[in-house]
């Protein structure tokens, strides 16, 4: 068997592969369903029900899609510089930390000035807890994903030794939760009465921030460079370490918007379980785009989608609802082969 | 007792042993699978799959043995999905392996809810009992550590026997290791490159697997969700610390996991003065720091993570 | 001895293959008898390597059959291959670093499952076939301890082990010295005095007469001719080999100018295999310096030195009279270096981006391309168009990937990129390697053209005949030192040969 490179394909094509990326998960996942008893169709059909059947099971869907937004945003740069983040859920977390740090009343700052500055304070922590890795692979050969990958359970640890310690809520009847943040630090909600926040907005104008970074900046090609050849960027004069650091500060910045987003806009204040995986599952949605920050908000509020709908599914047939991050996980193998499809044609001799 | 004491117990060094048994196996898999090329990071997963693989056969009645069985060929399979990607297909081994990781965890996720709906405490077996070697397990301190452990534990030990025997004494570890260095040395040789590696990564996670099962099986007796708990990516800082050889790879997953279960006792003595949660971040912590450290100087099979196709050179 | 009257070795019968549109081997049928030499003569690209990998098994042929011994050979299997007694020694070596030379030997000769490999007996075998064939090697260093020569060795012995009765040999002297390649012909000698077959790929005229009794001439994937060596000389070979005339390239006299770089007794570390040992070089305005020398002797540390990639150790540069400090690609850029990498694929271009993006590679973050951080697409396109059209590259559109270009159309594009700012330094690193006759000689003429610009050139080349034709001085690299230099036609070829063996320069000028 072998490999050939073939032409770019068309925009057409290029929309299709990720299509029949889905059609081939929904086509492995129906054997499961059939394995629990059910029938795929009627069970394919309560998740999207489930996931955008109403006005509430629509904005439940873009709401979880927020952070997804950033993770897989935070991914997709990363990935993009071939800087394998893997670390998002951690940089989320540091996120919420610095939120509700900098969002119960230390900074008696308007509402205007106070939820950008603890952005940006998230930001930089993000970006600072991914720095170390990035530091790591570009000065000792240490694999990042590795490091990365350990650092989340680090920091989990020390978030919930911050909850347990200084960060915990006197009022918290013993539960490891944090205050809640003041009102002046909450991201307001986008229709009242609903959860959806305007952290989602953010999310979408960070996308497009991101877009234009990749597509129209000298960041973006040195990015996009050093993630296709190293060397070959090296050699014409491009600092690939110094990209590789800005890289890790933007990603983990992303990232930690989602952990942000989720605090100040949805549930006010931190807990241990803001992120049930939304850092591995950006991996996915990043991979879904084909690391386009554009496509990430498709992809993000698909998955999201997945969630929300398989939730609502599992309550009425009885199909366990981690069929969605069986789904989840079966679209990432299927989406890479799509891609290769793309652009290698198989040879079978 | 203080801090230093607990290194002389016997108690201290056959909790050692018994933490180092899975990273051993799932060691010894890694390691496996690198040697011939091909960095699996589907061993989080593959763990996670193992563990209740074998852990649900016992529980449905299987006998343990039986259990383990089941637990490597499920890691065999995850393994082949991963090798069918990552060597034929060239694909990331890095994306694949994170993708592995992700399914086999929700797969077993899913089964387990599947197959157990509605319990709340999850569900014992009967584990594999301690047997101790007679004559052996008498010696003091270390005897009592190596030789009073279960069947399992002495299995990883002559796993690791098994499998520096394979990669230095036989024509097929001669294969994988040459995959890993120079691929078309063995396409040159009238070898499968494809053949080795996939066979490395299948053997590899069959290994992983049962490192996770021994969790369920010898060290616990149920299964519970995240239960691996990151084990799977210390395994390959280990692999990376030893050097690629299983000698120095079991080694260091003993003082690992002497390092761990050191961190347990002291963190008993310190008496909540210190953050509970400090203790457990050691052994990551420890990790990472094990990677820096040896990293410069490691000697990295040249042809890891670089696919191959035939005919290139 | 009467060949004739015994049926041939190996028989290729209308041997046809396609990459694409590229027709690699097209139709090619020989045959090779018992204690034979056949010499495959051909340019790179001529489809020689293509022609052994399918013989060999790496390849499957899209049309035509290869027999071996009267016994077709099944196709696309290097196991058949091995079996039918064919034996290969691949260009870049086949053996793995980290293993002992009986284990590289040994690899694959024993069933796979066996609980242990029988090394007493391979020892025994790898000894004996040393002995016979005088290959000497150690069976217990391991392979990353050996030199080149060593290695070539352990090859031959991997295929002899193997009771290769046919042994094809694939460029085996490009990374030998000349005394290497003189051990390599005994060796050669001995092995068809013992009856063995040999194919002997070369684009190399002088080894092909010396050492063949039939050459057969591959041209653009076909079979040009075929001569028995006796009846052939190297003029008609060469007009066979090229297909058309080739007119040299005109070398008019330019008066050398100004020293624009000088390395005094510069040293690197070995980041990029040998280092440079205190060398020190000029290079003036309108003179074309050609570095000689045996593959891996410390040149590609003088092209990294020059390009940016390293930096050195000890020793001075100085550029347009000015000692430099900070080095990196950027500065080396700054300094009016133009640069033509020896690896156009890994180094040279980015093969995943475009043309468009490829070509202001070197200069994306200039005003020209740039303004606050923003790139200016369509002077970016514009600058591809004015490349593309200059340098008659050969593209779909400036959006292309260039993974897609042919090599020759590649390296027009990084000859465009580097010489578009007219720089003063030109590197230029193995600049022809892989390109077909035509694109030779456009290289050829833009090099001389940017000397008679007054460009100051250092043309690295493995090719001593291009570094002939080109230069107007020569110096010589071995073991990370440079030779004294020499103006054209100053030393023989033989000299040069000598001097590239690394005997001491004193012994060279006495032999003068």
């Amino acid at each position: 068997m072998r490999l050939e490179p073939k032409p770019a394909p068309s925009l057409g094509m290029t929309l299709l592969f990720p299509l029949a990326a889905i059609a081939a998960t929904l086509l492995l996942t129906s054997l499961l369903v059939l394995a629990a008893g059910a029938s795929p169709l009627s069970v394919f059909y309560l998740v999207a029900k489930g996931a955008a059947g109403s006005q509430f099971a629509l904005l439940e869907t873009l709401t979880r899609a927020t952070p997804l937004i950033f993770t897989g945003l935070a991914v997709a740069v990363a990935f993009r510089a071939k800087l394998w983040n893997i670390g998002a859920e951690a940089q989320l977390y540091i996120g919420g930390v610095v939120t509700v740090v900098l969002g119960t009343g230390a900074l008696p700052l308007p509402s205007v000035i106070l939820i950008p500055v603890i952005m940006l304070a998230a930001m930089l922590a993000g970006g600072l807890l991914l720095l170390g890795p990035a530091i790591l692979k570009t000065r000792f050969g240490v694999d990042e994903v590795v490091t990365t990958l350990l650092l989340n359970f680090i920091v989990l640890l020390f978030v919930s030794m911050l909850l347990e310690g200084v960060l915990k809520d006197p009022m918290g009847l013993g539960w490891p939760q944090s205050q809640k943040v003041i009102a002046d630090a909450q991201l307001p909600r986008i229709i009242q009465g609903k959860r959806l926040h305007y952290g989602f907005v953010v999310a979408i104008v960070s996308a497009i921030v991101v877009w234009v970074i990749m597509k129209k900046t000298v960041l973006g090609y040195e990015m996009r460079a050093v993630g296709h050849n190293p060397e070959g960027a090296r050699f014409v004069g491009i600092p690939v370490n110094r990209v590789l650091m800005k890289t890790a500060l933007l990603s983990g910045g992303l990232a930690a918007l989602a952990g942000f987003s989720e605090v100040s806009g949805l549930k006010g204040n931190l807990t241990l379980d803001l992120s049930p995986g939304y850092g591995y599952s950006g991996i996915v949605v990043a991979m879904l785009a084909m690391l386009n920050p554009l496509g990430v908000v498709v992809s993000a509020i698909f998955v999201a989608g997945i969630f929300v709908g398989a939730d609502a599914m599992s309550r009425i047939a009885k199909v366990p609802s981690y069929i969605a991050d069986v789904m989840v996980a079966t679209s990432l193998l299927t989406m890479v082969v799509a891609i290769l499809l793309t652009r290698f044609r198989v040879r079978w001799k | 007792m203080d801090a230093f004491e607990i290194l002389f117990t016997a108690s201290f060094w056959v909790a050692a042993i018994r933490i180092a048994s899975p990273l051993i196996f799932a060691t010894m898999g890694e390691l496996i699978c690198e040697r011939a090329g091909v960095l699996n990071l589907g061993i989080e997963g593959i763990m996670t799959a193992g563990a209740f693989a074998g852990w649900f056969t016992v529980y449905a009645g299987g006998d343990l043995w039986t259990g383990v069985l089941v637990a490597a060929l499920a890691g065999a399979m995850f393994g082949l999905l991963h090798a069918t990607l990552t060597v034929p297909l060239s694909l990331s081994q890095h994306v694949v392996g994170i993708g592995v990781t992700l399914l086999a965890t929700s797969l077993t996720y899913f089964t387990y809810r599947l197959v157990l709906p509605e319990v709340t405490s999850p569900p014992k077996i009967e584990p594999f009992q301690p047997l101790p070697i007679p004559g052996l397990s008498q010696i003091p301190l270390f005897g009592e550590a190596l030789f009073s452990q279960t069947p399992l534990t002495y299995l990883a030990f002559v796993t690791v026997a098994v499998v520096a025997w394979v990669l230095y004494r036989t024509p097929v570890g001669l294969a994988v290791r040459a995959a890993g260095e120079n691929p078309s040395a063995v396409e040159a040789q009238g070898i499968s490159v494809t053949g080795i590696r996939m066979g490395a990564v299948m053997v590899g996670s069959a290994l992983m697997a049962v490192g996770g099962a021994f969790l369920t099986m010898s060290a616990f007796n149920s299964f519970f969700f995240e239960m691996i708990n990151g084990r799977g990516w210390i395994c390959i800082a280990l692999v990376v610390f030893g050097s690629w050889r299983p000698g120095k790879a079991l080694l260091g997953a003993i003082l690992f996991a002497a390092f761990d279960a050191y961190q347990v006792r002291l963190q008993q003595l310190s008496g909540g003065i210190v953050p509970y949660q400090v203790f457990l971040m050691m052994p990551y912590a420890l990790s990472i720091l094990a990677l820096i450290l040896v990293a410069r100087r490691a000697t990295y099979p040249k042809a890891l993570m670089i696919p191959y196709q035939k005919g290139e050179r | 001895m009467s060949i004739a009257s015994q049926p041939p070795v190996l028989r290729l019968s209308g041997i046809t293959k396609r990459f694409g549109p590229l027709v690699a081997n097209d139709a090619i049928s020989f045959e090779l008898e018992r204690g034979e030499v056949i010499a495959l003569l051909g340019e790179n690209g001529a489809g020689k390597t293509t022609l052994m990998n399918i013989l060999f098994g790496h390849y499957v042929a899209d049309e035509g059959s290869v027999e071996a011994f009267g016994q077709p050979l099944q196709p696309g299997d290097p196991r058949a291959a091995l079996d039918a007694g064919i034996g290969m020694v691949h260009q870049h070596f086949t053996l793995a670093d980290n293993m002992t030379v009986l284990e590289n030997i040994a690899l694959g000769t024993q069933s796979l499952w066996l609980p242990r490999l029988d090394r007493a007996v391979a020892r025994l075998r790898i000894e004996q076939l040393s002995a016979d064939f005088g290959l000497a090697v150690d069976p217990a260093a391991v392979v990353s301890s050996l030199s080149v020569g060593e290695r070539q060795r352990v090859e031959i012995l991997k295929a002899l082990y193997r009771d290769a009765r046919i042994l094809i040999l694939d460029e085996p002297t490009a990374v030998l010295t000349p005394a290497e390649t003189d051990a390599l012909f005994r060796t050669l000698k001995l092995l068809v005095a013992k009856g063995l077959s040999i194919i002997f790929i070369s684009h190399k005229l002088h080894e092909v007469m010396a050492v063949s009794d039939r050459v057969l001439v591959l041209r653009s994937g076909r079979l040009a001719g075929e001569r028995a060596t006796a009846a052939t000389d190297r003029k008609e070979l060469a007009a066979l080999m090229v297909g058309q005339e080739v007119k040299p390239a005109e070398v008019t006299a330019v008066e050398p100018g100004d020293a624009l770089l000088v390395l005094d007794t510069v040293s690197t570390g070995r980041r990029n295999g040998a280092a440079l040992d205190g060398v020190s070089l000029t290079l003036r305005a309108g003179e074309i310096t050609g570095l000689a020398g045996v593959s891996g002797n410390g040149q590609a540390a003088l092209a990294a030195l020059l390009a940016g990639t390293e930096s050195p150790i000890a020793g001075t540069v100085v550029i347009g009279g000015r000692q430099i400090g900070d080095w990196s690609p950027k500065a080396a850029l700054g300094h009016g270096i133009a640069r033509i990498p020896e690896d156009r694929h890994a180094v040279g271009t980015i093969g995943d981006m475009s043309v468009t993006e490829n070509v202001i590679a070197e200069r994306y973050a200039s005003p020209r391309f740039s303004r606050m951080g923003f790139l200016d697409w369509k002077a970016a396109r514009n600058f591809a168009e004015q490349i593309i059209a200059d340098y008659d590259v050969k593209c779909p559109s400036p959006e292309a990937r260039i993974r897609l270009l042919s090599g020759g159309n590649m390296q027009k594009l990084i000859l465009g990129r580097a010489l578009d700012p007219e720089p003063s330094v030109i590197l230029a690193s193995q600049p022809t390697r892989g390109l077909d006759v035509g694109a030779v000689a456009y290289v050829h003429r833009m090099l001389l053209a940017a000397r008679q610009r007054g460009a100051a050139i250092l043309l690295i080349s493995e090719d001593l005949e291009e570094i002939l034709a080109l230069s107007d001085r020569i110096v010589v690299m071995s073991k990370g030192r440079l030779s004294s230099p020499s103006a054209r036609g100053e030393r023989s070829i033989r000299e040069l040969g000598e001097l590239m063996a690394g005997h001491g320069e004193e012994g060279a000028k006495d032999a003068a």
